[in-house]
């Protein structure tokens, strides 16, 4: 598939996956992927303190847009601004103020739970009507979080039956279930648990909040090695060279480490193949630990080739 | 014996903490274990766990209420999956002057979504449970685990939270139109409110008044209640054992928690990390890499660079984990390999257990 016309396929893409499997990471390589491509794209991050802003050597992000690199910007949501912002533009501004600080907010909320999500969806879904981006790439919440974050719209449907609130909920609801507008990429490492997880998290969202959802993307798969099945003794006398004392056994144990978690992780991706039937996007294994700008350069040529090798079965 | 032996032998209560898939709960369940092999009573309260652990441990609906595990070990032990829900319900109903009170509150919507989704509940329900655990006379060890959220120990400071909560002066605001000769002095407040229902809609604000309404006099059960709990958290008895695994930004979320806890003035006891990658040989990782580079193309280039991988990796690891290792000292740090397979049964974690203590009783799980 064209990786134009994938990024094209929707404005609004949100990354969702269990924490620690790199979702932060897979968000930031995804509009790096987008901006290769042509297109112009914002990273909505929602929880602070993600280390986003460190993949591309920058500093924390800011309610307010900052370019992060060539064709990426940036920005923070939080309930308070987005609540400030849209009592501002509704004529409310006298009492604006006053609300957040009082910590009326937190009450609200608690009378109403998902109040504060739907303020930042809402805020997602204004962005996405100005086509502010070509794309808009929204680090969701980690874990069970997401789940309840993408289900805030229907339920404050239920809670909230007349008001902004309520318009605000409708809308945000048509633009997640709408395909050509909204698509979650779930994100996961290839690993029993996480896949189980994975699994589940697909089959709700699919079923309780109605998106649409993309290929899924893993994380953390060890890339391939030529010549590591050799036995070292071997391939030393083959390239005509000795080895240190105990060299060959430190080359045999790491090799066979790698072989013995590859077809771990092979077995993973394959369970994960047959119980969720949604096309597969690879990312490696990054041995150094250190994520930045030119790791981040990498993961989005994976994810462009990944994109690339998809069939087109959608239209 | 290790330090973590000593731990499990003589702690009242053991509460681990760490951010989300670093093997917290099966963490938690091991530790639990041990504490049967080495003859206590231990009951391990999880808040989330896996299917195939919870299967295990045999959670497989929500009692609020311990279920014993059968095994051969000298002690018991005990495991349960915390409920947010009917624990705060529990409290309630103790707390309230007659049941009528209780029933009111009870079927209040402002009070469901509370006790089922006001951030911190979980947190504060799970220490309300383990305070309770601690006092059963059947159980010599409780073993908690946190939520996986940045705010899992937000309940060192329930006390305050609860307090701030019930002091607040939008608390007060909503209170007013029930205190009569108040009234006068709140026409600007009673305007905000009006505006406030026009925003979310009336009947939000209704649930909420008639909640404080319903709840008023159990204030002090309540705080008393906090207050008490957190003196039991931070007292000697009580350890604290971080769970990291050796990525960076686990590693700093560990370390945020033990920053969290000593502002507290409560030490960290022991850090476990889980999943370290293994050090093949003591060579370097740029060298390993060098001779990769110079026998690229050859399949010793490949195992090379395989070895350079993990010696990389190796090296990093123990970077990351420096600075918290020093942080908490001299709080032993307890180093746990990648694991064959995920734990999903006793045997299971009793193969964790022999990472973490030395020595353990020889006795297998009879399941």
């Amino acid at each position: 598939m064209d990786p134009a016309q994938f990024f094209a396929a929707s404005r609004l893409v949100i990354v969702a996956g269990k924490g620690g499997v790199g979702k932060t990471t897979v968000t930031a390589a995804l509009a790096r992927a987008a901006a290769r491509t042509g297109l112009t794209s914002l990273i909505v991050e929602v929880e602070g303190k993600s280390g986003l802003a460190d993949l591309f050597g920058r500093e924390p992000l800011t309610y307010d847009e900052v370019d992060l690199a060539d064709g990426v910007r940036g920005r923070t949501l939080t309930p308070d601004d987005a609540l400030l912002e849209y009592l501002r533009d509704h004529g409310m501004s006298r009492i604006s103020r006053r609300l957040v600080s009082s910590g009326a907010l937190d009450v609200v909320a608690t009378a109403a739970p998902g109040i504060k999500d739907i303020l930042i969806l809402g805020k997602v879904k204004q962005l996405e009507r100005a086509k502010t981006a070509d794309l808009l790439v929204l680090d969701a919440p980690a874990a069970g979080h997401a789940i309840t974050f993408l289900l805030a719209a229907r339920a404050l449907l239920d809670a909230v039956r007349v008001g902004p609130i309520n318009t605000q909920a409708r809308e945000v609801l048509e633009m997640l279930t709408d395909h050509a507008r909204c698509q979650v990429m779930l994100v996961t490492l290839p690993e029993e648990t996480p896949v189980n997880e994975l699994v589940d998290t697909a089959y709700h969202l699919e079923d309780r909040v109605g998106v649409s959802l993309g290929p899924v993307v893993v994380n953390g798969v060890y890339p391939e090695i030529a010549g590591i099945d050799a036995d070292p003794d071997d391939a030393a006398a083959a390239a005509s060279t000795t080895l240190r004392d105990g060299e060959a056994q430190s080359l045999r144990d790491a090799a066979a480490f790698r072989r013995h978690r590859t077809e771990l992780q092979r077995e993973q991706i394959d369970r994960l193949a047959a119980q969720l039937p949604l096309p597969q996007l690879k990312l490696p294994y990054l041995f150094n630990a250190d994520l930045g700008p030119r790791e981040l350069e990498a993961l989005a040529g994976s994810l462009l080739d990944g994109i690339g090798e998809l069939q087109e079965t959608r239209s | 014996m290790t330090a973590l032996d000593d731990l499990v032998r003589d702690a009242q209560i053991i509460v681990t903490a760490g951010s989300g898939g670093v093997g917290k709960t099966t963490t938690a369940a091991v530790l639990a274990l041990h504490g049967a092999r080495l003859g206590r009573r231990t009951v391990v309260v999880t808040i989330d766990p896996a299917k195939r652990l919870a299967d295990a441990l045999g959670l497989e609906g929500l009692t609020n209420a311990p279920s014993k595990i059968e095994g051969d070990w000298p002690g018991e032990m005990w495991a349960m999956m915390l409920d947010t829900k009917s624990t705060f319900d529990d409290l309630v109903v103790k707390h309230s002057v007659d049941p009528a009170q209780a029933d009111r509150i009870l079927g209040n919507r402002f009070y469901k979504n509370i006790s089922g989704a006001l951030s911190g509940t979980q947190e504060y329900m799970a220490m309300e449970k383990l305070y309770e655990l601690h006092c059963d006379s059947d159980f010599d060890l409780v073993v908690v685990d946190t939520p996986p959220t940045r705010h899992a120990l937000d309940f060192i400071d329930a006390p305050r939270r609860l307090t701030r909560f019930l002091d607040h002066r939008l608390y007060r605001i909503l209170m007013a139109p029930t205190r009569g000769l108040m009234k006068a002095a709140n026409v600007a407040a009673q305007a905000f409110v009006r505006t406030v229902s026009k925003v979310v809609g009336a009947e939000v604000i209704d649930d909420a008044i008639t909640f404080f309404t319903a709840f008023s006099g159990m204030e002090e059960g309540f705080k008393n209640r906090a207050n008490t709990v957190f003196e039991l958290l931070s007292a000697p008895s009580t350890a604290f054992v971080l769970v990291a695994s050796p990525r960076r930004d686990t590693v700093s979320e560990a370390d945020f928690f033990a920053r969290r806890l000593g502002e507290a003035g409560i030490d960290v006891r022991a850090l476990i990390v889980n999943r370290m990658h293994p050090r093949f040989g003591q060579g370097l990782a740029e060298a390993t890499r060098e001779r990769a580079r110079t026998l690229q193309g050859t399949d010793l280039g490949g195992l090379y660079t395989n070895l350079a991988d993990f010696r990389l990796v190796a090296s990093r690891e123990e970077e990351h984990l420096a600075g918290l290792a020093e942080r908490i000292a001299p709080a032993p740090v307890i180093r746990v390999p990648f694991l064959q397979s995920d734990v999903h049964d006793l045997d299971g974690l009793a193969e964790v257990g022999t990472h973490l203590f030395d020595a353990p009783p020889a006795s297998r799980a009879t399941s």
